[in-house]
């Protein structure tokens, strides 16, 4: 048996499809008949029909068929399967040979090459004797064939060449060497497929014939192999539907066999085959279901069917096979596109099947002693080189009941075995399949499955010895397990990479696994770490460490070996170990004790060291780095001499370091940039931590700390898990300059109004201890604003004038001289404002002290007031002003004026009504004004109305400031021409039931005679007389009166009755645009009450 | 009855594990490590259909060949799994579910004590108690 007995044979994993045989070509010499067998076998795709083609001599010898047995009655079958059956119907016994001969109908020399065609029909006949296997004759042409019936002597040869060949018509073929070859072919190809099948078709008749002859008590085995075959060769029909009825038969009779220990394999192997293409064909009809529910089924069947105890990994091996074999089949189907989910991918076959090589692989371990020799001669061989039965044993080969023939033959079989297994690459297997099943796994999302079979691949690696393979892997998962915070599974892989890095005396990683071993996130026990520490303690001595535990002595001595090398090389004894990202022995954890510290400040900075290992641990020196450098030296303690410094176990420790910051840092951040720690003697460790410390679980527990409800800070000190948890990390701080002892006062009252001379005053009063030289003032607009208000702000110095567009927003640097200790100075800005909006000012005062730089900035904000128009026509109108004081102060309005453009004011000098008034905050002045467009203007344009010029200063300021001109521009008004022009008149009230004359003025304003048409409509409010519907004429420049006499029946504002107006001449102008010059409503009074004072006086 | 019942944090670190003593504890720490894939998987696609009324109970998550793993999610997005024998096949649907529920109260007044921090690992005694009911009983 070869060492991967456990493969499933390649005739039984492959496709099953027809086998036909080619004679009579000479492939290698010809090249018309290379032409035709390259046509045959090249592009063989799924559209072609499923046959495997082999050329073959003519003289070729097949199989031999026995001779068929008649009765079965004294026969005992030996064996469920033969090893060679598949095979030979696949790839030898042919479902039909078919001869290639050269012959055209009108060959000269017909008579001579009919009788050798039909010779060589001959000898294929002998050499298949017995079998069924169908003889075709293809007859290779050079000329194209006449269509069927017209070609006289084509017809009449060919049954002459059947007679002669003893063949039907059907198994005639004529092959026209012509250009259409391939066309040809697939024809030829088609009907060799039919013939196939027919083949098949009887030997799965033959088959079942067999059945009634067969017997129950001994025929069983006959029953599995009989329905097997059938199931084969409705594969090779490519009947799958039956194939799958037939292996589903032969699967339930496998299971009925009558098990023991010397059949059990046989039986297991059988029903592995007949699973296997049970499942393969489910997958194919597209049924993955009922393949998974098959497999399942197989494996509950066979899962306690083990077979010999001392064989036991050999069931281990048939099961891991099994699931390895459904996982390449789901696999398989997923290429060819059906879909697997999370839960139920080829990945858990993989899995499985890898566990189940670990077991063989204990098994084994357990059974197969090392020093057993195997016996001669070898009981394994067999005079074949192979077995004659699947599953069975090479020394009791064909052996059926139920005790051994020969218990030493036995023992010594099993011996043989178990020293095979002893040579299996177990570690191999396994890591192939749990690879197998991580590519799986990724896959399908399921990161932590892949984790974990990592893992075990790792282990593997490990038992196999592949120590660097196994750290790779275990490195590579450990950091997974680490932020998940699953501290156990941490744990036991931390053990197994110590382990790996131990017997490789990898110093580095051994120490590093150490120190995570002894951290607080590892679960191991006490005496554990105890040791773990004494070790690590070695380590840093440069001595060789006490072995691991779990390894084995011979590894454990070798390492001791290394590892004492390693102590002999003196260059490399220092090493550097970043711990930030694990959850290392010793925690770290920095802070600056203020976010921000003045630069005449000492900085201040704590680093709070802890140990979680069992024994105190001693280091020699401690060092932080900074951002800039310059402060490292400040920052490092050292230990002194002999004394080296020590942690204490469960004890916080706190160093504290001081410096002095250089002034070009001012309004600049100091960073931590790593913490070092520098651990033993002899061998020399930096456990270095990025920036202010802290670890791989620090974040989570500090978050933990910070919503516990327990009392934390200097009350917690009973608990001091809790205070080390709550400390925080400041890894930065920021230095400021000096707290400048000046003050700054502005005084001025907001808001500073629009085109204002806005007075600021700024008094500076030092507090220094010394003299303040060179004090400078900046005033102005503060940069970085809108830029359009640089455009709009004005400042100055000089408040004589009102200052222009000339004047800078912002006046830099205005020297004050020197200040003196106490001392005070002021200093007036004037502000002018030519946009509203809110200005933030910038008042910076700078000075000198004791090279020190200070400054102070004050915000102010800047106001003013808005005022508002009205719209016009062209009729004698009204210009009303509205002035809306949005000061908080009072305003004095001096005097106002209108600057007109196009217009004319009725009133010849009009008066500002203004004069001298004052406006206290939110009041309102209105200013009317009659105008009048001249009647030259041009029509449908709008033209100009002019300027509003106010002049105002605020009420509380002296009488020489000078006065503020505002000037707002009026709207543009549209002008357009009337035809008409009504105007009504009427009085100013009505009274309920008393009559209400109104009169209309119509006028015509063309040079035309105009037809107006007018109606009142009726009204609920009104009674009226007059005319309710009129049509007139109107001269040019004549005018018309319409007299109403309006009768109000309700009293309180009412609408008058509508009047309606049309111009047929004139469509333009309707009863819309006339509208606007009537009154719309008129406020009616009740009736007097004198009435009911005369009843009651009557009374 | 469980092989092994397990609290799992939002953030899927375990808050209690505990498991028959007679087995391997690691195999069962990475069993319930591993089952938390398809739990996950299984919260996003809940997550997508309606947030709000989601089924607790995820049901079995998935098997393997010795163990059913079965998972509950609280809607705090704590995760509960309990590990049964494959073997107990007497053990019904109903009868996990309301294990659950039994679990999930039980962590509720775990959650109601003052003075248990959520998020640290839950060592009240009361709790212990319940799921030692819930275990296979080892004579």
């Amino acid at each position: 048996m070869s060492g991967s007995q456990w493969e499933l044979p390649p005739e039984l994993c492959c496709r099953p499809m027809a086998f036909v045989a080619l004679t009579g070509l000479d492939v290698t010499y010809n090249a018309v008949h290379r032409a035709i067998w390259d046509a045959f076998c090249a592009n063989r795709r799924a559209d072609r029909v499923p046959i495997s083609f082999k050329v073959l001599a003519g003289d070729h010898e097949y199989p031999k068929c026995r001779t068929k047995r008649t009765s079965y009655e004294w026969y005992i079958p030996k064996g469920i399967l033969k090893t060679g059956w598949m095979n030979k119907h696949l790839n030898l016994v042919p479902a039909l040979v078919v001869l290639f001969y050269e012959l055209d109908w009108d060959d000269p020399q017909w008579k001579e090459k009919q009788s050798e065609c039909a010779t060589k029909v001959e000898i294929v006949r002998t050499s298949l004797q017995g079998r069924n296997t169908k003889v075709a004759v293809v007859l290779i042409q050079k000329k194209t064939p006449l269509p069927p019936g017209e070609d006289l002597v084509a017809s009449e040869r060919a049954s002459s060449l059947c007679n002669a060949c003893d063949l039907s018509g059907k198994s005639l073929f004529v092959l026209p060497h012509t250009d259409h070859l391939v066309g040809y072919i697939i024809r030829l190809e088609n009907a060799f497929y039919e013939h196939a099948q027919t083949y098949y078709y009887t030997e799965i008749r033959r088959v079942k014939s067999h059945k009634e002859f067969l017997n129950k008590t001994t025929h069983q085995l006959l029953f599995v192999r009989h329905q097997f075959k059938i199931a084969f060769f409705s594969e090779l029909k490519q009947d799958t539907q039956n194939a799958l009825k037939y292996y589903r038969t032969a699967y339930s009779l496998v299971h009925e066999l009558r098990a023991h220990e010397t059949n059990m394999l046989e039986i297991k192997t059988m029903a592995g085959f007949i699973n296997y293409k049970i499942c393969r064909l489910c997958f194919q009809h597209n049924t993955p279901l009922d393949a998974i529910a098959q497999f399942r089924k197989h494996i509950d069947l066979c899962k306690k069917k083990i077979g010999s105890a001392d064989l036991a990994f050999e069931h281990t091996a048939w099961m891991s096979k099994q699931f390895q074999s459904f996982g390449e089949l789901f696999d398989e189907a997923i290429k060819l596109g059906l879909t697997a989910i999370q839960t139920q991918n080829p990945g858990f076959y993989y899995q499985q099947a890898a566990c189940y090589s670990q077991d063989r692989k204990l098994t084994a371990q357990q059974l197969c002693q090392a020093g057993a020799v195997c016996p001669i001669p070898d009981p394994l061989d067999t005079p074949t080189g192979g077995l004659d039965f699947y599953g069975q044993r090479a020394w009791r080969q064909g052996h059926q009941s139920i005790d051994p023939p020969d218990p030493e033959k036995e023992r010594t079989g099993i011996l043989a075995l178990q020293i095979k297994e002893r040579d299996v690459p177990h570690s191999e297997l396994i890591i192939a399949l749990l690879s197998n099943a991580v590519a799986q796994f990724k896959k399908y999302k399921c990161p932590r499955m892949k984790s974990h079979l990592m893992v075990q691949m790792g282990e593997e690696y490990y038992h196999a010895k592949d120590y660097t393979k196994a750290l790779k892997l275990l490195d590579y998962v450990m950091c997974d397990y680490r932020t998940e915070r699953w501290w156990a599974l941490l744990t036991a892989i931390l053990s197994t990479a110590l382990r790996c890095s131990y017997l490789m005396a990898n110093v580095k990683d051994y120490m590093t696994y150490c120190m995570e071993l002894l951290g607080r996130a590892s679960t191991l026990k006490e005496e554990q770490k105890s040791r773990i520490e004494k070790n690590l303690l070695k380590v840093l001595k440069n001595e060789v460490p006490d072995a691991e535990p779990d390894c084995e002595p011979s590894g454990s001595s070798a390492a001791a070996a290394l590892w004492k090398d390693r102590m002999a090389l003196s260059g490399s004894n220092e090493f550097s170990i970043e711990v930030q990202d694990y959850v290392p022995f010793i925690q770290c954890k920095a802070r600056f004790l203020a976010p921000s510290f003045h630069v005449d400040q000492p900085i201040q900075l704590q680093v709070f060291l802890r140990a979680d290992c069992p024994h105190p641990i001693s280091f020699n020196k401690l060092s932080v780095s900074l951002s800039n450098q310059c402060y490292n030296q400040w920052c490092v303690v050292e230990a002194s001499g002999q004394d080296t410094m020590l942690l204490t176990p469960g004890e916080t420790s706190c160093f504290s370091f001081n410096f002095v910051a250089k002034t070009q840092d001012v309004g600049k951040k100091i960073e931590m940039t790593g913490i070092e720690l520098m651990l033993g003697s002899g061998r020399w460790v930096f456990l270095s931590w990025r920036g202010a410390g802290g670890d791989a679980a620090s974040a989570h527990e500090a978050l933990q700390a910070s919503r516990s409800a327990r009392p934390r800070g200097p009350g917690a000190g009973a608990r001091p898990e809790g205070a080390w948890d709550a400390l925080t990390i400041q890894h930065s701080t920021m230095i400021i300059s000096r707290v400048p002892k000046i003050s700054v006062q502005l005084s001025h009252q907001p808001p500073a109004l629009n085109n204002e001379m806005y007075c600021i005053t700024l008094s500076i009063q030092s507090q220094e201890e010394g003299v303040a030289r060179e004090v400078r003032l900046t005033a102005g607009l503060k940069p970085g604003q809108d830029a359009n208000l640089s455009q709009a702000t004005h400042v100055t110095l000089d408040r004589g004038q009102v200052c222009d567009a000339s004047d800078p927003a912002l006046l830099p640097d205005i020297p004050l001289g020197d200040l003196n200790p106490g001392h005070k100075v002021e200093q007036r800005v004037y502000v002018r404002c030519v946009s509203t909006g809110p200005r933030v000012f910038l008042f910076h005062v700078a000075y000198s002290i004791n090279t020190s730089v200070d400054g102070q900035e004050i915000d102010c904000n800047c106001h003013k007031l808005e005022p508002l128009d009205r719209v016009v026509v062209d009729i004698p109108f009204v210009l009303m002003t509205d002035l809306l004081s949005s000061s908080p102060w009072p305003l004095l309005l001096h005097s106002s004026s209108l600057q007109l453009v196009t217009m004319a004011t009725c009133t010849p000098h009009p008066l500002s009504q203004l004069e001298q008034v004052v406006l206290q905050t939110g009041e309102c002045a209105s200013e009317c004004f009659c105008l009048q467009c001249p009647s030259g203007a041009e029509a449908n344009g709008t033209v100009a109305t002019g300027q509003y010029v106010i002049s105002w200063r605020r009420e509380s300021s002296s009488l020489d400031t000078p006065l503020v001109h505002t000037t707002v521009p009026l709207p543009h008004i549209p002008l357009e021409n009337i035809p008409l022009y009504i105007h009504a008149e009427l009085p100013s009230f009505g009274r309920v039931r008393e009559t209400l004359p109104v009169r209309y003025h119509i006028e015509n304003r063309t040079a035309l005679v105009q037809q107006v048409e007018m109606a009142v409509e009726p009204s609920d409010a009104f009674m009226f007389s007059g005319l309710k519907q009129v049509r007139l004429h109107i001269l040019p420049g004549a005018e018309q009166q319409m007299l109403y006499n309006y009768y109000p029946l309700m009293a309180g504002y009412q609408s008058l009755p509508q009047l309606n107006i049309s111009l047929p001449r004139c469509p333009a102008t309707d009863t819309h645009t006339l509208r606007r010059f009537l009154p719309q409503r008129i406020f009616v009074k009740p009736q007097g009450r004198e009435l009911d004072d005369a009843s009651i006086a009557a009374a | 009855m469980a092989v092994c019942i397990a609290v799992i944090a939002k953030e899927n670190y375990p808050l209690y594990i505990r498991s028959v003593p007679t087995q391997n504890e690691l195999k069962f720490h990475y069993t319930v490590h591993t089952s938390l894939d398809v739990v996950e998987e299984k919260i996003s696609a809940a997550g997508k259909a309606m947030a709000d009324q989601r089924e607790l109970y995820l049901g079995l998550l998935y098997p393997t060949e010795d163990y059913k793993v079965y998972g509950y999610v609280t809607n705090s997005k704590v995760k509960f799994v309990i590990v049964v024998d494959s073997s107990n096949t007497s053990l019904r649907d109903n009868e996990i579910r309301s294990m659950f529920r039994k679990l999930h109260n039980s962590f509720t007044d775990v959650m109601c004590n003052p003075f248990y921090n959520p998020g640290d690992p839950v060592q009240s005694k009361v709790f212990e108690g319940m799921v030692s009911g819930m275990m296979v009983q080892v004579s």
